[in-house]
């Protein structure tokens, strides 16, 4: 451990990153949730760096509001507010963005950086001063000059907001990721050769920020691996200087469907979830599963939610091309397991994935049409109108389940009678 | 009355309505993803993606145009709960 860095942190200064890089943050070690919905078991750091160059200085994010104190410490440790000519913003979540309004008081010909995506949030951000705001929004390809450096900027959507981008120190080879590649782990030795064993709070943090948005990771991935990368400088967690591209190559692995290899070649997967009381959804389940294994290149999968845990069930789920979900109707509900699991699919992305819902019921049997509306909700597509029996299913009702079972899987490989088909407005 | 044609891209079905007919009329009814915040033209959330017959819907709005607008649209995107169909069109969640 460098005695040095200990020090300056103590004593509320910056710590020296590389020539002319500093890192301005502020640790957080006492916090526990994060957001309500993370929880972090060491707190977590708000990093915020600066970069100094001969024509002037760029400040890169800022902090979480109650700790600009200590911003402004190590801030005032390395330079004068006057010399600050940019303020970037990778992000603008208020962890990052805390401290801006009183920034921009401290500084106000420093003009601010953002994304294209950014520009509604930071006057959202600045009501007061909205009008006059200085700042101008950026893309990938653009960059700026402090003289002897030159920041540049990559456009990288929703990872985890509509804003966020990366800025890279194309002089120093250092990536300030913002989110990407941070993690909720507090460690005042800051750098990832001397902190703690990290490795779970990494994971952790991806697979609730990121995961969702698998695809734009991979998208972001792109721009990033061409990059020299002597260090990634991410906004929470340690700093990446030893091996930063072993980052980069797991994120990677982390978005990198698993199933994929699995499956034959334009196979669909379809995953039957069920809860029963009576066995009457069970035995609905049942016949449907019947129905969708008789078409041929859809592989079925049956689950009753008694017998399984929510987490592996949601993977299951984001690997998946579509999902049924059976519950009985009690007090006019779709019973809890359903609800647990459907609401903890936040993490995951679900965009377009078909989903169905059916189930037996007593008196009302309401439980479907609220499933079907909440996988819309989740932006699936529920194309077929979801199967309800009342009580015990007869053989002719099991048909009709069969059926529908059929229709689905048929649905998933484009053969449906209800595709290309043309209604009329009054038949609905 | 004049009538015409939308299409569902995202569960491949077609509906013949009344011309004058909005979006979120249809939509709904027929389980497409498009999914809906305040119906009212305000947040946003019904945005589509119009991939054929882009010019045989209603004019957008001063309302809806800043709506799209501060929401990033792309050019061929409009809000379901606003767009009245007139002619033949293919729409799909954005």
């Amino acid at each position: 451990m460098s005695s040095s860095i200990n020090l300056n942190l103590m004593q509320g200064k910056a710590v020296q990153l590389d020539d002319g890089v500093y890192w301005v943050g502020a640790l957080d070690p006492g916090l526990r949730t994060f957001d309500i919905i993370l929880s972090t078991a060491n707190g977590t750091t708000y990093n915020a760096y600066l970069v100094e160059g001969d024509e002037g200085v760029a400040v890169i994010d800022t902090v979480k509001e109650e700790f600009s104190d200590e911003f402004f410490q190590r801030l005032e440790s390395v330079t004068e507010y006057s010399r600050i000519k940019y303020i970037v913003l990778n992000h603008l979540e208020p962890d990052h963005t805390g401290a801006l309004p009183e920034l921009l008081k401290r500084a106000p010909q420093a003009q601010v950086c953002i994304s294209q995506r950014a520009q509604s949030m930071l006057k959202a951000l600045l009501k007061d001063s909205r009008e006059t705001l200085n700042y101008t929004a950026v893309q990938t390809g653009d960059s700026l000059s402090l003289g002897n450096c030159t920041l540049q900027f990559f456009n990288t959507p929703f990872l985890h907001w509509p804003d966020t981008q990366c800025t890279y120190l194309l002089e120093r080879e250092i990536l300030f990721s913002g989110d990407v590649f941070g993690c909720h782990f507090c460690d005042a030795r800051l750098f990832n050769d001397k902190v703690g064993d990290f490795r779970f709070s990494f994971d952790y943090y991806y697979a609730h920020i990121m995961r969702p948005f698998k695809n734009w990771v991979l998208q972001a991935l792109d721009l990033i691996e061409p990059l020299s990368l002597k260090m990634i400088t991410p906004a929470h967690g340690p700093i990446l200087r030893d091996r930063p591209r072993r980052y980069v190559t797991h994120y990677r692995e982390l978005s990198t469907s698993s199933l994929s290899g699995e499956l034959a070649h334009n196979e669909k997967s379809l995953i039957i979830f069920y809860m029963s009381s009576y066995g009457n959804t069970a035995r609905m389940a049942e016949a449907i599963y019947a129905g969708t294994d008789q078409v041929e290149g859809v592989r079925v999968s049956l689950y009753d939610l008694q017998g399984g845990e929510t987490e592996p069930f949601v993977d299951l789920i984001e690997e998946a091309d579509g999902i049924m979900f059976g519950s009985p109707t009690i007090n006019g509900d779709a019973v809890k397991p359903v609800w647990d699991l459907l609401s903890s699919l936040v993490v995951v992305n679900l965009r377009g994935k078909l989903g169905a819902a059916f189930g037996s019921y007593g008196w009302s049997g309401e439980a479907i049409q609220m499933v079907e509306d909440r996988m819309r909700g989740l932006k699936m597509r529920v194309p077929i109108e979801g199967v309800r029996i009342k009580l015990i299913p007869t053989d002719e009702e099991l048909e009709q389940c069969k059926e529908f079972g059929k229709e689905i899987s048929s649905f998933l490989v484009g053969k449906s009678k209800q595709q290309g088909k043309v209604l009329e407005l009054a038949e609905l | 009355m004049a009538k015409a044609k939308v299409t569902f891209e995202d569960i491949e079905l077609t509906v013949n309505v009344p011309a004058g007919t909005r979006v979120i009329e249809v939509s709904e009814k027929v389980g497409s993803g498009i999914i809906y915040g305040c119906r009212e033209c305000d947040c946003g959330t019904c945005m589509m993606e119009i991939t054929e017959g882009w010019d045989n819907l209603s004019e957008p709005s001063v309302l809806e145009d800043k709506v799209l607008r501060e929401n990033m649209a792309g050019r061929h995107q409009r809000l379901a709960c606003q767009a009245q169909i007139l002619g033949d069109v293919t729409v799909k969640p954005a």
